[in-house]
């Protein structure tokens, strides 16, 4: 089973790792959780897996950080950002509450789960795309909004919905930020 | 209106760089040193007679939460930044982190002054990626410049600043939580007393704050507290970053006085309510924790923390949710019961259990699917739960199902009843 592909830190990451610890006091380095599960997340392991943090990879923080495995996991299932099951090569997240709502979230939502074939919550069996729907992005006067990876795409409507599921298929990177057309 | 030359931050729709040096010829950093020799005692005073008022959401006088750090205290004392905004509507702090990052960084340095801190932490929300590497690069500059790290900016003060980020938590914005948070647990909030100020992050003393809090505190300092209290109202003074979302033909954060009546502030700044002022149907005026207000009270309100007070919903984060008549409020309250429900940390019965019974309700309502009588029995159990757990998102969950009921009774029993008679 995937979970038990084993996982260490590659050299930068435990350069970063440590750089994440010194921020704190002494005796207080679990304050780097977070960082650390990010961290380990977004490296990939011997089988390739990113993305998503496997029990080995809660392990090994555990072990890092000298901590109780628990607690990492406590902690890694109590946010959202934290997946603990794969997920596919995109990870969007659509924002669904109200302001996004009030703008056309439900277009929007239409459209990634019709062009991908998937309901929110589910991947693509190329595991291409993973759908998910989230609470408050906190980018408002943007609605509605849409993060893939670390990027926000904001002002989005049906076509632009498209283009960027289009592009994103094609291989092809996208650009970030406001979709709104004829900006003020 | 806010005169121009009276807006604290310039870049706020980052027109201009958000960089060290752009920063500078905007005017921060300026004479550090004059300020900074105030020292702590005359800051708190400055602060305390601006009559600067929390702008997180819960308002509390940010001059006097500083006065409440022991001043003899023998462990450090630490100055937290709570920039996970993630409060439905609110989305002004990422614009002060992308596009005015060293006026948060200037005002860490004098409330650190303030209240005797040396190391500070800015908890920002983890989806604010690209966001924390602007704050980021702001910070290594502001380092390379001197002016943070050993007697930052000459002030004879050592500070250094550290950026953490969150990982998906609503709950992490209550500031006991976002201390648990910090410490690498789950962001569960704390029993208080002891408040932070006393007992906070690793048992010292320490003060949260809002990042525009802080972003406004060198602006306040260097133009003195007499001219930010000359704007608004007393007890409701200064200028506020309002964020304008929903049906409105041109959503908008912007900078505003405070006490700009609601009209005015949606109809000079974001190009009024789509279809005209008639086509309001109702309004959240502070973000999704404040009880919605009606086009009659829209048409008179004015913004400020008494006046919203006075008709029972509040200033919040100033997150104005502009509703128009097409809007289905009844599902509207739903998608924020729903919000709550899965934002409750687990750890008050009546939240956990309340918030999903409570949306589960909503959702019955949504199709009409009640009696009349479930109506009184929801306000109910939303005042069961409100005031009945340690943070306030209890508090928060039934509120805008009270300010639903409040106002809008007549809709929902207008659908039971159209449901009852198929």
């Amino acid at each position: 089973m995937t979970t038990q592909t084993p996982f260490i830190f590659h050299a930068e990451n435990i350069k970063k790792a440590e750089k994440y610890i010194q921020k704190y006091p002494a005796g207080q380095e679990r304050s780097a959780l977070k960082a650390l599960l990010d961290l380990a997340q977004r490296q990939e392991d011997a089988e390739g897996q990113k993305g998503w943090l496997s029990n080995a990879k809660i392990e090994y923080i555990a072990d890092f950080l000298k901590m109780p495995v628990v607690k990492v996991y406590e902690v890694a299932s109590f946010y959202t950002m934290f997946n603990l099951k794969p997920i596919g090569k995109h990870h969007i997240k659509l924002c669904g509450t109200v302001p996004c709502c009030l703008l056309g979230f439900e277009d929007v939502l239409n459209t990634f789960e019709n062009k991908l074939n998937i309901k929110v919550g589910q991947t693509t069996p190329d595991n291409t795309f993973t759908l998910d729907e989230v609470e408050c992005l906190g980018a408002c006067v943007n609605g509605p909004v849409v993060q893939i990876g670390d990027d926000y795409f904001e002002d989005l409507n049906v076509e632009s919905t498209t283009r960027i599921i289009n592009t994103l298929k094609d291989g092809k990177p996208i650009k970030p930020g406001s979709y709104k057309q004829n900006i003020k | 209106m806010l005169d121009k030359k009276d807006r604290i931050f310039t870049n706020l729709h980052g027109e201009h760089s958000p960089h060290l040096k752009e920063a500078q010829k905007r005017g921060d950093w300026d004479k550090v040193q004059n300020i900074a020799s105030l020292g702590s005692d005359k800051i708190i005073e400055n602060i305390k007679a601006s009559g600067l008022r929390g702008r997180g959401g819960a308002g509390f006088s940010t001059g006097m939460k500083w006065s409440f750090v022991p001043k003899d205290s023998q462990l450090p004392v630490y100055l937290v930044v709570n920039a996970d905004e993630s409060e439905p509507g609110t989305c002004k702090d990422r614009d002060i982190l992308r596009h005015e990052p060293h006026k948060l960084l200037e005002g860490c340095l004098y409330a650190s002054i303030a209240i005797n801190a040396h190391t500070c932490y800015i908890y920002v929300r983890g989806e604010y990626y690209r966001e924390a590497e602007v704050l980021q690069q702001a910070i290594d500059d502001a380092y390379d410049a001197r002016l943070l790290g050993k007697n930052a900016a000459q002030s004879g003060w050592d500070l250094d600043i550290y950026i953490q980020r969150g990982a998906g938590a609503y709950i992490c914005g209550e500031e006991s939580a976002l201390l648990e948070s910090l410490e690498g647990r789950k962001g569960q909030p704390r029993l208080k007393p002891p408040f932070p100020a006393m007992i906070g992050l690793y048992g010292c003393p320490t003060i949260v704050n809002n990042v525009e809090s802080i972003a406004v505190i060198s602006t306040i300092l260097r133009r003195g507290h007499e001219w930010f209290s000359g704007i608004g109202r007393a007890n409701n003074t200064g200028t506020k970053i309002f964020c304008i979302s929903g049906h409105v033909n041109n959503p908008c954060t912007v900078e505003e006085a405070m006490g700009i009546p609601l009209k005015e502030l949606i109809e000079k700044h974001a190009g009024g309510v789509r279809g005209g002022w008639d086509n309001l149907k109702a309004v959240i005026p502070g973000g999704a924790s404040c009880p919605m207000i009606p086009k009659e009270i829209c048409d008179t309100v004015i913004m400020d923390f008494d006046a919203l007070k006075e008709v029972q919903t509040g200033l919040g984060t100033a997150a104005v949710i502009v509703m128009d008549k097409s809007t289905d409020l009844i599902k509207t309250i739903a998608r924020l019961s729903k919000f709550y429900m899965v934002e409750s940390c687990g750890q008050c019965s009546p939240c956990r259990e309340g918030t999903g019974w409570m949306w589960r309700m909503m959702e019955r309502l949504v199709l009409g699917e009640a009696s009349e009588d479930d109506i009184d029995h929801l306000l109910e159990v939303s005042k069961k739960i409100e005031g009945h757990t340690i943070c306030a998102l209890g508090d928060a969950a039934a509120w805008p199902i009270q300010g639903l009921v409040r106002h809008f009774r007549g809709d929902i029993e207008a659908r039971i009843r159209s449901r009852s008679l198929v």
